[in-house]
């Protein structure tokens, strides 16, 4: 592929020929602010916050959409950048309740980010303040429109990765928000609940309800008031804590798509599922099962202790007593009528180091080629 | 799988893939809505996939193979077969062959036993065959019949005549329903073969892991899980020890899995829930979720990924192999070290493909890089991509297969065709998904889909309940009248104990794979 060669913040960049400023600016560890780009979706040009300056260009360039080009000088910051960028946060912060004790958000939320960058509390505009009901009719998806900024990622995200398109704007001015047709509840429009619209969202108008509204932990809450009230990003905080990571990235265990997840765990609970964006097979999107069907890790139904059948009826057991009993029934058989009396299915659900140790197990303790797992069914 | 978004066409049969692998689904959304790829769904009930699509082929459950010949008979008849690509690599005896048989599959008989009009299939062709490269995608619902293996065949067939092999964006892709049945057969969770598909029944292969095991191998090879079942019936079987899996609700003709089941002296299940085959155990042992352990999975392109612990199990729980190891060290055997990262320097100590694969590797790995297998050493980049130079038989082999109908038929007293599958919602058994508050909220329980014209003649109306019977059984489920499914069809998702699909469903199996036919079944319904 063709090579440009571009100098942005002094910088001397190479970047594959058709890269916007931004790519390339993130590539080198220059960080824009950006509010309406996600690396997901076609760029948009909306939110102005990444506007850079070009030598010799007769305007700013938004680096998300403009492509570099060669020889191009850059900078992506100066008094005069800060300065616009810094406007551009005061409005949007204008009509945003600046609630951030207590919105799950708090830590992770682009616009507090920049808020905080920016110094701003409280803005200089006094705007108009919307009051919008909360939007939680259906399980998984809440919407909380006071908080939206209209950066139309969830609008995008929808149509252009999840070729749905369940919202788009409605209403005019002041009062547009991205709403479903006829402000439909979303059980009611063709939304598959994937959760990209959650994933994409850069402020707290659009959640995840599971976690929101019933999987709420203290510690957690804590967490995010604290981010709120010491201006931190949730990683510094933890790290200012002096707590590890609570996220674990791991492989989705629904189907051969292999997703990567992130799972966060608070008190042996999980509290969230996310995705890392443009890692693995989903780039940072799931689906419903892989977002939100995780309650049964922690469900009441779990077996805790090995069960033993007396009199039909199963009894708690030890594992000793269960595993000896277990052994000297298979060894018996085994002793009785032979290896091929016994049978063994491992499971298509289960990690390759498992599948291999119970066919092990088949053949090598067992004595028998009777082992499979049911990918036939 | 990435390079699916490449595709300039893609014929998908035999997936609901939006439902059931949704991901890939969005590649292929992707790709055709961003670039121009063609897309053509050959599946007899309406899936979400037909809005996307140029062409939707609705053909009758079970005529697959004869589709397919269809289309390739239009390649053969205009001339758009990739010759070059066929004399270059594949053996050209087998292609004659093909060609004479496809001499009977004129569009207008395919169209007869499809259902598909001749000139949709005309179309279909041309598109498929024209562009540069061409995907073919299919799951189970090309495997779950009686002729699956020959529906196979006849795709690599198709993918084959149209050049359309080991490079970006074609070949034939299998989505396997489970999401590490590729990692199962990978290590030999398979009565045939060992880790890496060596046959059990190879001395050589035998002596290299009895030398690594220090025992004595059986050299005959066992029996499927379904080979089991009846056998356990038969009372010829009379253990079993059952790790993860709920064949009560999975198993086809589920009435007889009970019976098998119950049949056994003695049944062992190790699970993380109490679940319908768990019942009938006489012990049952508590084992730790994916998310409380560490290991790996093979997603269906071949991709090793690490599992990690992300909590601690409840209770007394274990991890599976450390139940496993404990078990054998009473009946005897001393596994070495289980820990999973050993185990897996063990796998791949024994099996070629996996030879560079290693969890410290995995975790090495920057984000967004992966390895997929054949990687044979620690310094091999992995293999995303098979058959780019030759085939792994060395040429291509075309293997002509003629149109089956299926084992059961509508008649007088089942007029339907029942087939089953998946839903969006649910997996599998449900023994997971069902668990979850939110997503019982948006989809209950069951239903029936059942065509307006189906409905008014039998009787059946919107979300009241119906009564559907086959030669094997009958279920109670809610009726949901719906266009989605043609007249003559109705279909019943097997995720719900209440309304368990697999009930009526025919345990004929695949002569080759043992697959049984889950797709097709001659049913009746009426009212409740
Ligand atoms: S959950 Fe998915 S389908 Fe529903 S609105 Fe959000 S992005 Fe669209
Ligand atoms: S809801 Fe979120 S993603 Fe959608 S426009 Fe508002 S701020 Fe942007
Ligand atoms: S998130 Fe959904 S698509 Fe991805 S692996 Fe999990 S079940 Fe499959
Ligand atoms: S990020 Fe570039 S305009 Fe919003």
């Amino acid at each position: 592929m063709e090579q440009i060669k571009v100098e942005i913040d002094g910088l001397a960049c190479e970047a594959p020929k058709g890269s916007t400023i931004l790519d390339i600016a993130r590539a080198n560890g220059i960080d824009i602010p950006t509010l309406c780009y996600d690396p997901r979706l076609s760029p948009y040009g909306a939110c102005r916050l990444c506007l850079v300056e070009v030598e010799g260009a007769r305007a700013l360039l938004p680096a998300c959409c403009a492509k570099a080009d060669d020889g191009m000088v850059i900078q992506t910051t100066n008094e005069k950048l800060e300065r616009i960028r810094k406007t551009l946060v005061e409005l949007l912060v204008s009509d945003h309740p600046m609630e951030c004790q207590g919105c799950s958000k708090s830590g992770r939320c682009e616009l507090q980010r920049l808020a905080d960058k920016y110094g701003i509390t409280e803005s200089s505009f006094t705007g108009e303040v919307h009051e919008y009901d909360l939007h939680r009719e259906n399980p998984f998806v809440m919407r909380d429109y006071n908080k939206c900024i209209m950066c139309g990622r969830c609008i995008r995200i929808c149509r252009e990765v999840q070729g749905v398109g369940v919202y788009d704007f409605v209403n005019r001015g002041f009062k547009a928000v991205p709403g479903t047709p006829y402000d439909r509840p979303m059980q009611e429009t063709p939304c598959e609940f994937c959760g990209q619209c959650i994933s994409t969202c850069p402020t707290g108008a659009i959640k995840a309800r599971p976690y929101e509204d019933f999987g709420r932990v203290a510690a957690l809450d804590m967490l995010r008031n604290a981010c709120a009230y010491f201006k931190m990003p949730e990683e510094d905080m933890m790290k200012a804590l002096g707590l590890e990571s609570w996220v674990t990235r791991t492989t989705c265990a629904y189907c051969g798509c292999g997703c990567q997840l992130d799972i966060h765990v608070i008190d042996n609970k999980i509290v969230e599922i996310t995705s890392p964006v443009m890692v693995g097979s989903g780039q940072g999107n799931l689906c419903v099962k892989g977002r939100f069907g995780y309650d049964f890790v922690s469900s009441s139904e779990r077996l805790t202790r090995p069960l033993i059948k007396k009199k039909g009826k199963f009894e708690e057991a030890e594992w000793d007593e269960a595993l000896s009993l277990v052994a000297k029934k298979l060894g018996d058989t085994k002793k009785k009528s032979g290896p091929d009396s016994i049978g063994v299915l491992s499971s298509a659900r289960a990690t390759n180091e498992d599948n291999y140790l119970i066919q092990k197990f088949a053949r090598a303790v067992i004595g028998t080629n009777n082992v499979d797992h049911c990918a036939r069914l | 799988m990435d390079d699916i978004e490449t595709a300039k066409a893609i014929l998908v049969i035999g997936s609901n893939t939006t439902e059931c692998h949704p991901i890939i689904g969005l590649r292929i959304k992707k790709a055709v809505m961003q670039n121009d790829c063609k897309l053509i769904v050959a599946e007899p009930k309406h899936i979400r996939l037909c809005y996307y699509a140029d062409k939707w082929l609705q053909l009758k459950p079970g005529t697959d193979v004869a589709l397919i010949n269809g289309m390739m008979n239009v390649m053969v008849e205009e001339g758009l077969a990739d010759d070059p690509f066929i004399n270059d690599r594949c053996e050209c005896d087998r292609y004659d062959e093909l060609k004479a048989m496809l001499k009977d599959y004129t569009p207008e008989k395919v169209s007869e036993i499809t259902g598909v009009p001749a000139d949709d299939i005309r179309e279909a062709a041309r598109t498929f065959a024209n562009a540069d490269n061409a995907a073919i995608i299919y799951a189970m619902g090309i495997t779950q019949h009686t002729t699956g293996t020959d529906n196979v065949m006849t795709l690599a067939n198709l993918a084959m005549m149209t050049g359309n092999i080991g490079k970006p964006g074609t070949g034939v892709n299998p989505l396997r329903g489970q999401n590490n049945v590729q990692g199962a057969c990978d290590v030999g969770a398979l009565p045939n073969v060992l880790t890496g598909y060596k046959p059990v029944t190879d001395p050589e292969t035998r002596e290299k892991f009895e030398k690594a095991w220090g025992v004595k191998l059986p050299e005959e090879p066992g029996l499927t899980a379904t080979e089991m079942m009846s056998a356990a019936a038969e009372g010829k079987i009379k253990a079993m020890y059952i790790v993860g899996e709920n064949p009560m609700l999975s198993d086809a003709n589920l009435h007889h899995a009970e019976k098998a089941l119950k049949n056994l002296d003695f049944l062992v299940v190790e699970d993380i829930f109490l679940t319908e085959t768990a019942q009938l155990a006489d012990v049952v042992l508590p084992a730790a979720s994916f998310a409380e352990k560490e290991g790996t999975f093979s997603a269906t392109d071949r991709r090793v990924q690490r599992v990690r612990k992300a909590l601690d199990a409840p209770g007394e729980a274990r991890p599976d192999n450390e139940i496993v190891a404990d078990l054998a060290k009473r009946m005897g055997y001393e596994m070495a070290n289980v820990e999973p990262a050993a185990v897996m320097d063990e796998i791949a100590s024994l099996t070629p493909q996996y030879g560079g694969i290693s969890h410290a590797r995995l975790d090495a790995l920057p984000d967004g890089e992966r390895l997929h297998w054949p990687c044979p050493d620690a310094d091999h980049p992995g293999t995303p991509i098979l058959h780019t130079e030759v085939f792994t038989r060395g040429k291509g082999w075309f293997a002509p297969a003629e149109w089956q109908a299926p084992a059961e038929q509508p008649d007088k007293e089942y007029p339907l065709t029942l087939t089953t599958g998946r839903v969006l919602w649910q997996y599998h058994t449900g023994t997971m998904t069902r668990k979850s508050d939110g997503i019982n909220e948006i989809d209950p329980h069951g239903h029936v889909w059942i065509s307006p014209d189906d409905a008014e003649k039998y009787g059946v109306e919107n979300g009241k309940k119906a009564v559907v019977t086959t030669r094997r059984g009958d279920i109670d489920i809610e009726a949901m009248v719906t266009e989605r499914v043609p007249n003559g069809v109705i279909f019943i998702p097997f995720h719900y104990v209440e309304s368990a699909a697999n009930i009526l469903t025919n345990d004929v199996v695949d002569p080759v794979s043992k697959v049984p036919e889950f797709k097709v079944s001659a049913a009746k319904v009426k009212a409740k």
